[in-house]
């Protein structure tokens, strides 16, 4: 609520970059909203080829006598899933889709700090996209080695997709990492240098600091995948041996020698871990805001919610060998990990309790993106808390590698974020297309996908205990462990995952049924405090905030504010600007 | 209608814990301490579970929005934050100390085990015994050929005893602790019997170790749990836990290194004098 002096500006505006033809003006487009929506619309269309290879998946689990795909198709189809929902879908939907759309906006910039490297970010992004999906149509079709790419595995024959799909990952990958990497300083400089004035860091809404801390997290890590998806193809192509010791390939004595499996997991799980917290932070951040603007109360624990998502950040580089608890590697190791792993569960743990404290005496509007945070909390606490199972390190022995991860990391970073990101769409899309999202539609939406997702994660886990094996084509004839009603229990959890699927398809409906026909969004229909709402058109132009720049006062939190008489005092409002309540001579400060 | 659907999905996932049909299978090795970490995790988390939800669900009932209401305007509370950091730490400090007591014996395997070799190949397991000195031959994937499977070094006095089983079931003595020593000649593997609550992967170009103590006798199925390629789901092999007369009757059947050898050298000379005299 505090005021400080506003400083004078230090340095002149510079011009923006105004497209000259329709080319420039939609299509390569500089301007950090249309960018967005272009690294949303792609990593959306990626996204549903990637839930649509969930299906098969699901449908031969459930029914292997049917045998829907063979069994090199459903390891194809598992690595496809899992590398696009990580990386080409929720890495680049919530740092180029929501970074880019956000991060301007919510600092009161008028865009990113280089619009043009920032377009050539999404088109690089997009030649990966092609690139990795173009592996479908080769001799071989795509790798199969599942999305961890381990070697010497992922390059040899037993694996489908060893002829060209390696290959093409790899590339793909890399060429990803290029765009990311422009996008990404983007972001971050963004964020540090383009600040309208008054915006201290401190006053940034916690989605920038989400979308900040992840990026800086991505820019440190993606370089491990980049020289280890180097290493790979070298090994691959030029039969170097970085990752590849001497060994046999079905009988048949290969010229590698002197390299290292495990070397290549430290790399990729150096940068792998830290990705689920570049998937995590956004969505921390994100949800924050959510709960906040929509129960109409500050966030509780500001201060400690920025310092958990940077110590978090921190932290997620010095856990990453509890993916590896049973890779072999020296057993040492797993005392550290195991500690450092469970003491990164603090700071998680604080900001659940934040978010329910910030319920708490709140005056909660059920609105869709506030129970898609509901949602959020229960699905995240879930996968949070049976991450201390697979954290501790000799928990994870039985349960490493069965069902039971599986439905662990979809349930925390593959469900909660999700729910996040469409819990954001619903929010912002009246910003984006000036329409609200049908209501009746999102509600059903919600409650299925919900619904469905923990019905299909939930049971999950106890596959795991039984210890069934993750990544089985079929379990066969197993009657100690996969028993029929084990079997039938997969039968309930694709059907689960079916009807999850067909809500999305009402989703996308809704996106564009709503852009066309939906009721036209009344000007900040949520009542935000943050910058992005406050800005002259709605949805806002390019340039986002008309002839000045805004000045920021306040931080984004001001909600019901005693002696205001909105429950919301926007950040660009001076405190003598704010209509008083009844009865109130200043802000918190009652007639006598 | 959402307190109701949040608080039939915690009273749902109880039950569903309580009642569940599938659970752990009935253990078969020493490893209890890990089914008790486990439970202990299982009643810590959910308690956990329990109260954060419950106290969510509260709150969305507590202070839903009605048309007087307005939020408190409440920044932060350094009493709350601090006595929820302490609380969160000594539990989470409590799951991790006895988990590192039970890792330190997990990978800790006493001095009487008996090292047993499982080499994972695509996509089938053998096994190799030390024979009567107690020590394993040591081998060499680039000694692999149609005669040398296992790749034995032929100058190792060690390995001439060693009793090498291809393709077929490991018999382990009842109670008599063993120690795996696991190596794979082509990709990663994993040796992984739900029973013994044991894994670890198998990595070409090193060893790797970890040891059980075969509390129940019978019959159970390994599993290959890290993927190895398209054959990965078929890779099964067995594992059949004896009393100390019915393991001793089997060992006796087993071929030694040295008697294979010997064996494949006169089914040469056969052959050849077959071919010859034709």
């Amino acid at each position: 609520m505090s005021e400080s002096i506003i400083p004078e500006s230090e340095l002149e505006e510079v011009e923006l970059y105004h497209p000259k033809s329709w080319w420039t003006e939609k299509v390569f487009s500089q301007d950090a909203k249309l960018i967005a929506i272009q690294y949303g619309l792609t990593a959306f269309a990626i996204g549903f080829v990637a839930l649509v290879l969930s299906w098969f998946m699901r449908i031969q689990i459930a029914f292997p006598e049917m045998a829907i795909i063979s069994e090199g198709t459903y390891y194809q189809f598992i690595t496809m899933h899992g590398m696009i929902m990580v990386v080409y879908l929720l890495t680049a939907l919530f740092l180029g889709a929501f970074g880019n759309y956000l991060i301007p906006l919510m600092v009161g910039a008028r865009d990113m700090v280089f619009p043009y490297l920032n377009m050539v970010s999404y088109w690089t992004y997009l030649v990966a996209v092609l690139v990795l999906f173009v592996s479908f149509f080769t001799p071989g079709g795509p790798t199969g080695a599942g999305w961890t790419l381990y070697p010497p595995q992922a390059i040899l024959g037993g694996t489908p997709g060893q002829e060209t799909g390696i290959v093409l990952m790899l590339v793909s990958l890399c060429i990803f990492i290029v765009g990311f990497t422009m996008g990404g300083l983007n972001y971050v400089i963004t964020v540090l240098q383009a600040r309208t004035r008054g915006m201290t860091l401190m006053r940034m809404p916690l989605t920038v600091w989400g979308i900040f801390t992840a990026t800086v997290l991505a820019l440190f890590a993606f370089p491990a995948l980049f020289v280890s998806a180097v290493m790979m193809l070298f090994d691959k192509l030029l039969m170097t041996s970085f990752f590849m010791p001497a060994l046999v390939e079905f009988g048949e004595n290969l010229s590698y020698g002197g390299g290292s499996p495990i070397l290549f997991q430290h790399l990729f799980w150096f940068f792998g871990h830290p990705e689920v917290y570049i998937v995590a932070l956004p969505a921390f951040g994100i949800v924050s805001d959510l709960i906040s603007i929509h129960a109409r109360k500050n966030i509780f624990g500001f201060r400690m919610m920025v310092w958990a998502i940077v110590g978090i950040g921190a932290l997620s580089f010095i856990v990453w060998a509890h993916h590896m608890y049973v890779s072999g590697m020296n057993p040492y190791f797993g005392f550290f990990f195991a500690t450092t792993t469970l003491i990164i569960a603090v700071p998680t743990a604080l900001k659940v309790y934040n978010w329910i404290l910030t319920l708490w005496k709140g005056n909660i509007h059920l609105t869709i993106p506030m129970l898609f945070c509901l949602g959020f909390i229960v699905t995240f606490l879930n996968g949070g808390l049976t991450g201390l199972f697979l954290g501790n390190v000799i928990v994870d022995v039985p349960l490493s590698d069965t069902y039971f991860v599986v439905a662990h990391f979809h349930m925390v970073m593959g469900i909660a974020p999700v729910l996040v990101i469409l819990g954001a769409i619903y929010h912002w899309y009246p910003l984006i297309t000036g329409k609200m999202l049908h209501d009746g539609m999102g509600r059903f939406h919600f409650w299925i996908t919900f619904v469905g997702s923990y019905l299909i994660y939930f049971p999950m886990h106890y596959l795991g205990f039984i210890g069934v094996p993750r990544r089985y084509y079929e379990m066969g004839q197993t009657e100690a462990l996969y028993t029929s009603s084990a079997a039938d229990l997969n039968v309930f959890i694709t059907i689960a995952a079916l009807a999850v699927g067909f809500a999305q398809l009402v989703f996308i409906y809704n996106v564009f049924w709503s852009a066309k026909n939906g009721k036209v969004a009344e000007k900040n229909p949520w009542k935000s405090t943050s910058l992005e709402w406050q800005t002259p058109e709605q949805p806002p132009i390019h340039g986002n905030f008309g002839k000045e720049l805004p000045v920021v006062y306040r931080w984004a939190y001001d909600y019901s504010v005693p002696g205001a008489e909105d429950d919301f005092i926007p950040q660009d409002v001076p405190n003598e600007k704010v209509k008083l309540a009844e009865g109130y001579t200043e802000l918190g400060v009652e007639k006598t | 209608m959402v307190p109701f659907i949040l608080l039939l999905l915690i009273i749902g996932s109880v039950l569903f814990h309580l009642y569940t049909p599938w659970y752990s299978t009935p253990i078969a090795s020493n490893w209890g301490s890990i089914d008790s970490t486990i439970e202990l995790t299982f009643w810590m988390t959910g308690i956990v579970y329990i109260l954060v939800l419950g106290f969510m669900t509260y709150c969305v009932v507590k202070f839903k929005n009605t048309k007087n209401r307005k939020a408190d305007y409440e920044p932060e509370s350094k009493k709350a934050e601090v006595i929820l950091t302490v609380l969160t730490t000594i539990g989470v400090a409590g799951l991790l100390a006895p988990g590192l007591i039970v890792w330190d014996d997990y990978v800790s395997p006493p001095e009487e085990a008996m090292p047993i070799e499982a080499m994972g190949q695509q996509w089938y397991w053998n096994f190799r015994l030390p024979g009567e000195d107690g020590i394993l031959g040591t081998t060499d994937a680039r000694n692999i050929s149609a005669d040398n499977p296992f790749g034995m070094n032929e100058n190792d006095p060690n390995g001439k005893d060693d009793i090498l089983i291809e393709g077929d079931t490991l018999h382990l003595e009842h109670d008599k602790p063993v120690k795996f020593l696991l190596r794979s000649i082509d990709v990663l593997h994993n040796f992984y019997v739900p029973q013994f609550r044991a894994k670890m992967d198998l990595v070409p170009g090193m060893v790797t170790f970890y040891w059980i103590k075969p509390t129940v006798t019978g019959n159970y199925e390994i599993l290959c749990a890290e993927l190895c390629g398209v054959g990965h789901h078929a890779m099964r092999g067995e594992v059949q836990v004896d009393n100390t007369n019915d393991y001793q009757d089997w060992l006796n059947d087993q071929l030694t290194f040295e008697a294979i050898q010997e064996q494949a050298m006169l089914d040469r000379e056969e052959k050849l004098a077959f071919n010859k005299s034709n």
